[in-house]
């Protein structure tokens, strides 16, 4: 799977980085439904994930709860950083 | 003679010859048969598969081995409900080299109806024979024409397990990717077993007979479920196309829900249902219908309603889920 790109110019760090790598689905999302809102409307969460079901189920849940999903990249130890930004 | 009755019965029924139709040993056999078949005999023509990112796994897995032995494959992908985009199906058929195509006549985990009728015309343009997988479909659902090869499996249809059918097309080539045998034109090795065949040809036969009305009911049932999920329990999406669908299958996903922890709710209630979830697979990956999909994986449900199934059921079905996601999200520690 390929990183995808941010597509509005230079990478937006994140204000909050939540660590679920190891965990299963559905631990990382409902650690971000959780935290979330901890950052400023507009932030960016990093979810790091290895479970293969991260990859379509953080984006699945943006799109449900209309958050936004920027860009998924690849970590270099296996797993990715999906960002996430906080729309409401 | 008792196999070539059932062998009439079951052509009629999938609007084939009787000479078109072999019997397999499943449905997985008769893909498989299928797909290697075909694209050996189209060696000259190219060594391009075209298939969906939907497809069931029998399919890729025969994509797999093409790929593994010097072929290539071109994966065309679908839209939030699981239906292949056609015009980009037909752009793949259309390349240079295309040796076969492959398109379900409808989806195995989320029921959504596939454009067969606009790949079968993209086929016939190109002069590139296309394989269907009929499994979820045959005996239920009219299926479009157009195609050269067919698959099914007579379980899905309520025959027995162990009967599987491959319809070759006259005039479509097709050569045996195993090593010669006489049985079944040539193209599936091994005995028969006859009285699964007849057995499944009576099965058939009584799902087609039965399928208007039959079909009409559960498809209301499955409005139903489609309509109600939403409604009783919180952060629920239904999957699959709405209205272009099979009438028995209905999926939904739950969010933040174990997909194994509901099924295991659900079966004790006397359920028996699937999840395309990963912790269910033995796998660990989730289903590849549902990631091409790009919907929620976890929390996952197929409902698969047998026929005969009652509004009852429905009902018992209905008033027990919320309680039962809810536990599982309370379990969790999840704050609704």
């Amino acid at each position: 799977m390929t990183p995808r790109p941010a597509t509005e110019g230079a990478v937006q760090p994140p204000a909050l980085t939540i660590d679920a790598l190891g965990r299963k689905c559905p631990i990382p999302i409902i650690m971000l439904a959780e935290q979330i809102n901890q950052v400023p409307l507009n932030g960016i969460v990093a979810v790091l994930a290895d479970d293969p079901a991260a990859f379509t189920d953080v984006p699945a849940w943006c799109r449900l709860k209309s958050h936004h999903h920027v860009a998924s990249y690849e970590l270099p130890e296996g797993g990715w950083a999906i960002h996430v930004r906080r729309n409401y | 003679m008792l196999l070539e009755q059932a062998r009439e019965e079951i052509a009629e029924v999938l609007g084939a010859r009787a000479d078109e139709v072999s019997f397999t040993s499943s449905g997985t056999q008769a893909v498989h048969l299928g797909v290697l078949g075909a694209l050996a005999a189209r060696r000259r023509a190219g060594r391009r598969l075209v298939v969906s990112a939907v497809e069931h796994s029998s399919v890729l897995h025969a994509a797999a081995l093409h790929e593994r032995d010097g072929g290539t494959v071109e994966t065309v992908g679908t839209g939030r409900t699981g239906r292949v985009d056609a015009e980009a199906f037909g752009a793949a058929v259309r390349a240079e080299g295309t040796a076969l195509a492959c398109l379900q006549s409808a989806n195995h985990e989320v029921g959504t109806v596939q454009p067969v009728a606009e790949a079968a015309a993209a086929c016939a343009e190109a002069g590139v024979p296309l394989l269907v997988d009929a499994a979820q479909t045959a005996g239920r659902l009219p299926l479009p024409a157009g195609w050269s090869l067919l698959a099914a499996s007579a379980h899905k249809w309520g025959g027995p397990a162990g009967v599987g059918v491959l319809v070759v097309r006259k005039g479509t080539r097709w050569r045996s990717p195993l090593p010669e045998d006489d049985r079944e034109r040539r193209r599936v090795p091994g005995f028969e077993n006859v009285p699964a065949i007849v057995a499944a040809a009576a099965a058939l036969r009584a799902m087609a007979a039965e399928a208007g009305r039959e079909g009409a009911r559960l498809s209301a049932l499955v409005d139903r479920i489609r309509a109600e999920v939403p409604r009783l329990v919180p952060d629920v999406e239904v999957i699959g196309d709405p209205v272009a669908r099979v009438p028995h299958i209905v999926t939904f996903s739950c969010l933040y829900v174990e997909g194994e922890a509901l099924l295991t709710e659900l079966d004790r209630a006397g359920f028996a249902v699937s999840s395309g979830s990963s912790c269910t697979a033995s796998t660990l990956r989730p289903s590849h219908v549902l990631e091409a999909m790009g919907v929620l994986t976890h929390g996952n449900v197929r409902v698969s309603l047998p026929r005969g199934a009652s509004a009852a059921d429905v009902d018992r079905f209905l008033a027990l889920l919320p309680e039962a996601v809810r536990r599982i999200r309370e379990q969790a520690g999840v704050r609704s």
